[in-house]
């Protein structure tokens, strides 16, 4: 690890104020004798870090790695996906000494990451979103978990839930993971009831707290009684469900504070174990592959704790189908399957099972679903 | 004598930037936070070396020319907030053309997308002019909400008619061919967006303090009943000074997709126009200010981060260090003419 | 009560529901706009003061339990930002619009950078008053839950509208707007009386975030407010500086954004985009419509350096 940037770093800390130094290493000499090596890592954020969702969920993970011994944690939030996070890499790089990156928003990857990472070649990139490809710097790496599977989760849950047979889901963009969440959401339900359908609003951003919430109002008037979203910030989503007596199923963080006994279950990231594992790695000089990804049974994600209102015979299910996913090979889009537009998506015997390359071009809604993709 | 007169336009508002210096000082001491690491964070994170400086100024360099969006209207007396429209329709309009252009050489692909960028936003901001001049809509509101519906339009579009196949989770345009991106400049890795934007303020200077069409808008923007009863074309110089602006904004959505981006897609939309009104109302719609503003604006937030990671203060903490110290500047434009040393008559006394 | 299938008439229940949940941001800013520049002064500044007042309502409220509180403070808080935007425009050669932008990066910079400790906590909402008790339909219920500053806003826009025309400081206010030497002529003090209206225009614009942080969506976060504050400054343009004009075109606003979702909740779902949009290409339409060069700002308070 000693790069010509941990030079620059300890310069720095020779010629900057002195109580400067003085705090941010006190922080250091304060634990037991340092057996690590020193590794300065940066995480960056596109919104506030405790914004119950996306954010935070890579927030939770930081603090983990917070906790581990002869590392220290930079954190910048609210960097938009322009010219600014270059910025930003190159500040934490520069000023900081960062070695190992986490520039966790999606958009960072083309072209910023892309852009940054040949410029320091020594330094490591970890994007979330799984978007390296071997074309790629040979110092980024991507990881990724299949969420969808924790949305077929919630569908399960949903299904048992729902009296009007009618479940909503608000999505930001209809982009290949969130097409495949609602779709999973859907399939999930459907296990319990094939006459379940699925309402989907799309609100064309990411974050937008009214429109969210008029999505899900206008998803309740139309008589969906289970609401979940895929937003980086659930909260609006999971209030005015709430207030229209809708369950909610979480997304990306826990929102059972938000949403009390209309808690059904929820999918949520569980970036503290990725995280301490890479920057552990990177401490020991071990390499880390370009290309992570996992799902329920790696730990990449985890589900809510289940709420009150789930019935047993919900329960028996969730926790079948559970163990049935952490057992690998698992699929939520099997045939006989149709889009919502008629076209056959999977033959009868066809199956594409969660780790399947196909399914992170999805371009569809299956059938069943109430929306259109464009 | 003269440079006396002249330091007045210096003095006052560095005078000013101090005094808000003062004051966020004070706001640090009240949360028990150092001031001297404050501003030693913002000189190290913002000018203090070639990294700083290339953060700076890639930083500024849109907000230059969303900048003239703003001044060249304000000549005639116009408040148009909408170039953010602008900018993202011209944006979209260089990225869209880029991929017709692919097979001309670089700098005639460049060209005719960067012309395409400012047509687009010329027309866009030229229609908020012509809206006022035929049939009186307000260009404050107009422009407001013509902002709004060019975004919808650019994404509109972008996820849609011109969506390229391959762009899976993040709805773009088709990349444009490497030939097509604006590099960076000798020295700095900063794009020549930079170099831009400051030829485009001396031009507007040159346009507004040395040419007959400067003074007539000018005299518009004073008075536009006695500029009508004058004969001045009233109508076509707010047609064209709003068309120009619009381009000026085009052009920084042409640098945005063709230098930073590499192609049209919904990181476009980043508040550039909005914090544009900022600068040039700092800059007393001075084309010449524009830049030296611009590029304190960029400073300051290039230094965001590090305030972040070093003091352990909120993202925040900028934007209440921007706001404090753009309103004592502004609270001092009412000492210009105060002060007897910089008056003629103070210096024919002696 | 089980929901009924009402289908289409989902959207045009979905325009009121969504014109009384989302105008009130709107209607209180814009009223609040409205008496300042019908003093002569533009405090483009609102949308500061609006998150500003979001986060102080949500943090007052959560802090001592009572929403009511929260409003309070959130008036308070934004009269304060209003008396130091008309403070500092007193001063000549200083530009109102130019400080109101300062102002509004100072009011979101300030909000946020307060409201960090208060994203998490959840605090009481503000009470609704149901309207719908007389169907057995529970959407129609639900559209017709009125929240009580929805009906202060609306007794706001008549007691103002019967203020300009009929009392002594409806007089004031718009002798000081129409031109500073004639206030001066009569013996008032223009510079005073901006200084209240901006004042009383920051406390309106401060209980519309809090409405926002309250009520509906009802929780604070740093992306509470997507420009609802520099909007309703300019549907004071297009209300033509009358306060009853404002709450209609605060409601068309509302309205119009319900739009989007709706359509997509009964299967119109292409081109969402633009259905979003509509508010603003229904704004614009309007004023096109009813604008003609020979009444440009029929209306408009004469001394508003934004008419000159």
């Amino acid at each position: 690890m000693n790069t010509p940037k941990s030079l620059n770093r300890r310069r720095f800390l020779g010629t900057t104020a002195a109580s400067l130094a003085a705090a941010s290493l006190g922080g250091l000499s304060a634990r037991p004798a340092v057996a690590q090596t020193a590794l300065t890592v940066g995480f960056i954020y596109v919104g506030p870090k405790d914004d119950f969702g996306y954010n935070q969920a890579h927030a939770e993970g930081a603090a983990a790695v917070k906790a581990m011994e002869g590392v220290t944690v930079l954190e910048e939030e609210n960097v938009p996906e322009s010219q600014d996070v270059q910025n930003t890499m190159e500040s934490m790089i520069n000023f900081d000494g960062a070695q190992l990156l986490f520039p966790t928003s999606f958009g960072y990857f083309n072209p910023h990451i892309l852009e940054v990472a040949p410029k320091y070649p020594d330094i490591r990139f970890e994007h979330a979103g799984g978007l390296w490809t071997p074309e790629n710097p040979a110092n980024i790496g991507s990881y990724f978990g299949y969420i969808g599977m924790g949305q077929y989760l919630n569908g399960i849950a949903a299904g048992h839930a729902t009296a009007s047979k009618k479940i909503g889901f608000v999505a930001a963009k209809p982009i290949p993971q969130v097409l495949n969440n609602i779709n999973s959401f859907l399939l999930g339900a459907r296990t319990v009831d094939p006459s379940i359908t699925c309402q989907v609003i799309f609100t064309g951003e990411w974050s937008m707290a009214v429109k969210e919430a008029e999505a899900t109002n206008a998803l309740a008037d139309q008589g969906s009684d289970v609401i979940t979203c895929h937003v980086d910030g659930p909260k609006g989503v999971c209030e005015t469900a709430v207030s229209r007596g809708a369950y909610v199923c979480g997304y990306h963080a826990d929102q059972s504070p938000l949403a009390g006994d209309l808690y059904l279950t929820g999918a949520e990231w569980n970036w503290a174990g990725i995280y301490t594992d890479m920057v552990a790695k990177t401490q020991a000089g071990e390499p880390i592959d370009n290309f992570v990804r996992g799902g329920l049974a790696e730990g990449f994600i985890k589900m809510s704790p289940l709420g009150p209102a789930v019935s047993d015979a919900a329960r028996a299910q969730f926790e079948a189908t559970r163990a049935e996913i952490e057992a690998g090979g698992f699929a939520a889009i099997k045939g006989p399957l149709n889009d919502n537009r008629g076209n056959v998506i999977a033959a009868a015997g066809e199956a594409f099972v969660e780790t399947d390359i196909a399914l992170e071009s999805m371009d569809y809604l299956v059938e069943g679903v109430l929306g259109s993709t464009r | 004598m003269r440079l006396m007169l002249g330091a007045e336009a210096v003095v006052i508002p560095l005078g000013a930037l101090l005094a808000g210096f003062a004051a966020f000082s004070l706001f640090l001491l009240v949360l028990g936070k150092s001031p001297v690491e404050f501003f030693a964070l913002v000189w190290k994170a913002g000018f203090s070396s070639a990294f700083s400086w290339q953060n700076t100024l890639s930083r500024s360099a849109p907000l230059v020319l969303a900048a003239l969006c703003v001044a060249l209207p304000a000549r005639l007396g116009l408040v148009v907030i909408g170039g953010e429209g602008a900018i993202v329709l011209g944006g979209l309009a260089a990225g869209v053309t880029g991929l017709a252009v692919g097979g001309l050489p670089g700098v005639l692909g460049m060209g005719l997308m960067a012309a395409a960028g400012m047509v687009l936003g010329g027309l866009w901001i030229g229609a908020v002019g012509a809206l006022r001049i035929k049939r009186g809509v307000n260009e404050t509101i107009s422009s407001l909400l013509m902002a709004y519906i060019a975004i919808a339009l650019f994404n509109h579009f972008v996820e849609g008619l011109f969506r390229d196949p391959g762009s899976l989770n993040k709805p773009s345009t088709a990349p444009l061919a490497e030939s097509l991106r604006v590099g960076d400049m000798p020295f700095i890795s900063a794009h020549w967006g930079v170099v831009a934007g400051a030829l485009a303020c001396i031009l507007c200077w040159i346009l507004l303090e040395k040419t007959t069409l400067g003074f007539a808008a000018r005299i518009a923007g004073d008075n536009i009943r006695a500029a009508q009863v004058q004969g001045l074309p009233v109508g076509p110089l707010v047609i064209g000074f709003t068309a120009l602006g619009g381009a000026f904004a085009g052009l920084a959505g042409f640098f945005e997709v063709s230098a930073v981006h590499g192609s049209a897609n919904g990181s476009l939309i980043a508040g550039y126009g909005y914090t544009g009104i900022l600068v040039a109302f700092l800059a007393r719609h001075n084309p010449l200010a524009i830049f030296p503003v611009a590029i304190l604006l960029g400073g300051f937030e290039a230094s965001s981060g590090l305030i972040q990671r070093r003091m352990d203060l909120p993202d925040a903490t900028i934007l209440v260090f921007q706001g404090m110290v753009f309103i004592i500047i502004l609270l001092s434009e009412a000492l210009y003419g105060r002060f007897a040393i910089f008056t003629p008559a103070y210096w024919e006394r002696r | 009560m089980d929901p009924v299938d009402i289908g289409l008439w989902g959207v045009p229940l979905a325009i009121l529901g969504g014109a009384i949940r989302v105008s009130t941001p709107f209607i209180f800013v814009s009223l609040g706009e409205c008496l300042t520049e019908r003093s002569g002064r533009i405090n483009l500044g609102l949308e500061g003061t609006l998150v500003f007042g979001a986060m102080s309502g949500y943090a007052m409220a959560y802090e001592t339990g009572s929403p009511f509180i929260g409003v309070l403070a959130a008036a308070v808080a934004g009269m304060l930002f209003g008396l130091f935007h008309g403070w500092i425009c007193k001063f000549e050669g200083v530009n109102d619009i130019a400080v109101g932008i300062a102002m509004m990066l100072f009011g979101m910079g300030l909000a946020f950078f307060l409201g960090k400790p208060y994203i998490q906590p959840v605090a009481p909402d503000l009470p609704a008053i149901g309207f719908g008790w007389w169907s057995d339909i529970p959407q129609v219920r639900a559209a017709l839950q009125v929240n009580v500053l929805f009906i202060a806003g609306g007794i706001l826009a008549l007691v103002m509208a019967w203020m300009f025309r009929s009392t002594r400081v409806g007089l004031v206010v718009r002798v000081v707007g129409d031109s500073t030497d004639a206030a001066r002529a009569i013996g008032l003090n223009p510079d005073v009386v901006r200084l209240l209206a901006t004042g009383a225009g920051g406390a309106l614009a401060g209980v519309g975030g809090a409405y926002l942080s309250l009520y509906y969506p009802g929780s604070w976060s740093e992306g509470i407010s997507s420009g609802q504050g520099l909007m309703a400054v300019a549907l004071v343009i297009f209300a033509r500086w009358n306060p009853i004009n404002c709450f209609w075109a605060a409601l068309l606003f509302g309205g119009a954004g319900a739009l989007g979702p709706a359509l997509q909740s009964v299967g119109v779902s292409e081109g969402y985009y633009l259905f979003f949009a509509a508010p603003y290409v229904l704004t614009l339409g309007l004023l096109i419509l009813t604008s003609s060069p020979d009444r440009a700002m029929q209306g408009a308070p004469l001394a508003l350096s934004l008419t000159k």
